[in-house]
């Protein structure tokens, strides 16, 4: 009975995995392909990847999805510490209030989000593009940034900066000392989930770009009204890095462990 | 520690200009007739009566909801097996399965959406094998297409919510009740369900949500002549130019997903006060 139980829940997870990764791989094996089908595997070629990388717009979608995803990390990151400790040490109310206006981007729809700021663009007469795009970006990251920083300041011993300030530190030695060190892991995984938004986001970015400016979501959106192999390519170039990069942040803290504990044997 | 709390002034600046603005120009222009500037402010109900009076309109919301619907019911349905297996599997393969779910989410969603469209085309990869059974059909532009595009791109969510509700779980409740004489069904129903519901309506929270909303899912397994309301809404904005009437359908689906998110949290506080009073 128990060991019939758990071969049917193997074989259920196994269904869906293959649900989960056959969009995946067969992005990757389509990507081989030497003719235009999406349906039919022909033969191995790497015409696509040529194509791609002689592709123009492909080429700037990539970079402006890469510059406006550090940008907006890096901008989002600090913004959103900064305020994290800020709100910390506020009262409750304003405390209360400019935590609800936060939640709003992340609890609205995007598409509501997107033409919100479609419409406040327009009305200040700024041209849509580069700017546009990224003033967006940092706009719904630091919510995620606050909220995964706040969490770790609550946390936070208060009597720890005062402390450092006892002991004869300026507010920004006790702040960049004491307090942010402490609160690095929250930065950190902040940073990962506001690069990651800013990478992924397509509805925000359709409505408040213009003038050429396309990140790899739109530029799938658009081209995919026609078949073109080449998309292919690029999403597979995407989901190798991002495969790495996850298993590389996920393995390197188990292996880091797995040396300490031997350290500590020894 | 006090001189901290200046830290927080800027963003509040911020905020007010990059979110409440923003919203408010939503309403603004939800509540004016098409063709006004904003010097010449006129109140009006026009974008709505426009909306509720028109069959089109209603039917494309309807279908939405229950393509939104569908798709939570299936997500949770599919997703609660997934959580609980993890939840009860060992350690060390708990980690493994996990980076398994999350690693799709943090593909771009446009690109493993276009890979549907190969695998569900009508001499595609799924048709093959359903002509194997003599069941080809149309698959691609068809609500099976929408459906399955939806699901698969938000059930990691749901997976996630309800596995972290499970791993939270008091687990000498489970014990306790097995002492007292409870059989694993009745341990899963009576306990283990019950207090697994918030991670389930937080779940359906970021499920229902960008399913009632998407547009792009629709546009690329659906087809162009597929509509639901977020596509109304872009076409509102991007080519047919009414941002008036725009504004006021993406104000009624905010309604609507504030009325939803409502009700799902008036069933959970009914839930854990009332007859499953194991809780607290």
């Amino acid at each position: 009975m128990k060991q019939s139980k758990k071969i049917g829940s193997k074989i259920y997870m196994t269904l869906i995995m293959i649900f989960f990764y056959l969009p995946i791989i067969y992005t990757i094996i389509f990507s081989f392909n030497s003719s235009r089908s999406l349906t039919k595997f022909e033969g191995f070629s790497l015409q696509w990847y040529e194509k791609m990388f002689h592709d123009s717009t492909m080429m700037e979608s990539i970079f402006y999805t890469i510059v406006i995803a550090l940008f907006a990390t890096l901008i989002s990151t600090i913004i959103g510490t900064i305020t994290a400790i800020g709100l910390s040490k506020s009262n409750r109310i304003l405390k209360g209030i400019v935590e609800q206006i936060n939640d709003l981007p992340i609890m609205n729809p995007e598409i509501v989000t997107g033409i919100g700021l479609l419409m406040f663009f327009s009305a200040l007469g700024v041209k849509k593009g580069f700017m546009t795009l990224l003033l967006a970006h940092i706009m719904f990251c630091i919510p995620y940034v606050i909220l995964s920083v706040s969490p770790k300041l609550r946390s936070l011993d208060p009597n720890l900066a005062d402390a450092a300030l006892d002991l004869g530190a300026t507010p920004w030695q006790a702040l960049i000392k004491v307090i942010v060190p402490q609160i690095m892991p929250g930065i950190i995984s902040g940073a990962l989930i506001a690069f990651t938004m800013s990478f992924d986001d397509f509805i925000i970015s359709y409505f408040v770009t213009g003038n050429g400016v396309n990140n790899i979501s739109i530029l799938v959106y658009t081209m995919s009204k026609r078949v073109n192999p080449s998309i292919n390519a690029l999403s597979s170039i995407i989901i190798v890095i991002i495969t790495v990069v996850l298993l590389f942040v996920n393995i390197i803290p188990i292996l880091k462990e797995k040396k300490e504990r031997k350290n500590n044997e020894t | 520690m006090r001189q901290f709390k200046n830290m927080a002034y800027p963003y509040m600046i911020w905020i007010s200009i990059m979110i409440v603005v923003p919203m408010f120009m939503i309403f603004m222009y939800a509540f004016t007739k098409h063709g006004n500037d904003v010097a010449t402010f006129w109140f009006t109900f026009d974008n709505f009566i426009r909306f509720f009076s028109d069959i089109i309109f209603i039917n494309v919301l309807k279908q939405s909801l229950y393509i939104a619907v569908i798709t939570t019911i299936i997500c949770i349905l599919l997703g609660y097996p997934v959580a609980y297996i993890i939840a009860n599997s060992k350690e060390k393969n708990k980690v493994f399965l996990i980076l398994l779910i999350t690693l799709p989410t943090w593909i771009n969603m446009l690109v493993r959406t276009y890979a549907w469209m190969g695998i569900l085309q009508d001499n595609g990869i799924l048709n093959n094998i359903l002509s194997l059974f003599g069941l080809q059909t149309k698959l691609l532009h068809t609500d099976f297409a929408v459906i399955l595009g939806m699901v698969y791109n938000f059930i990691p969510f749901m997976i996630l919510q309800i596995h972290t509700s499970l791993t939270k779980m008091d687990k000498s409740l489970i014990e306790a009740a097995s002492d007292l004489g409870a059989d694993k069904i009745q341990c899963f129903l009576k306990i283990i369900f019950p207090l697994s519901l918030p991670g389930v309506i937080s779940g359906i929270t970021l499920v229902f949500l960008p399913a009632m909303s998407s547009f792009f899912i629709p546009k690329l397994l659906g087809g162009g002549q597929y509509v639901l309301i977020g596509n109304v809404i872009e076409s509102q904005f991007l080519t047919a130019g009414n941002w008036n009437f725009g504004s006021a359908i993406s104000l009624i689906i905010a309604v609507i997903i504030m009325i939803s998110m409502y009700i799902t949290k008036k069933i959970e506080v009914k839930n854990s006060t009332g007859k499953g009073g194991i809780i607290h």
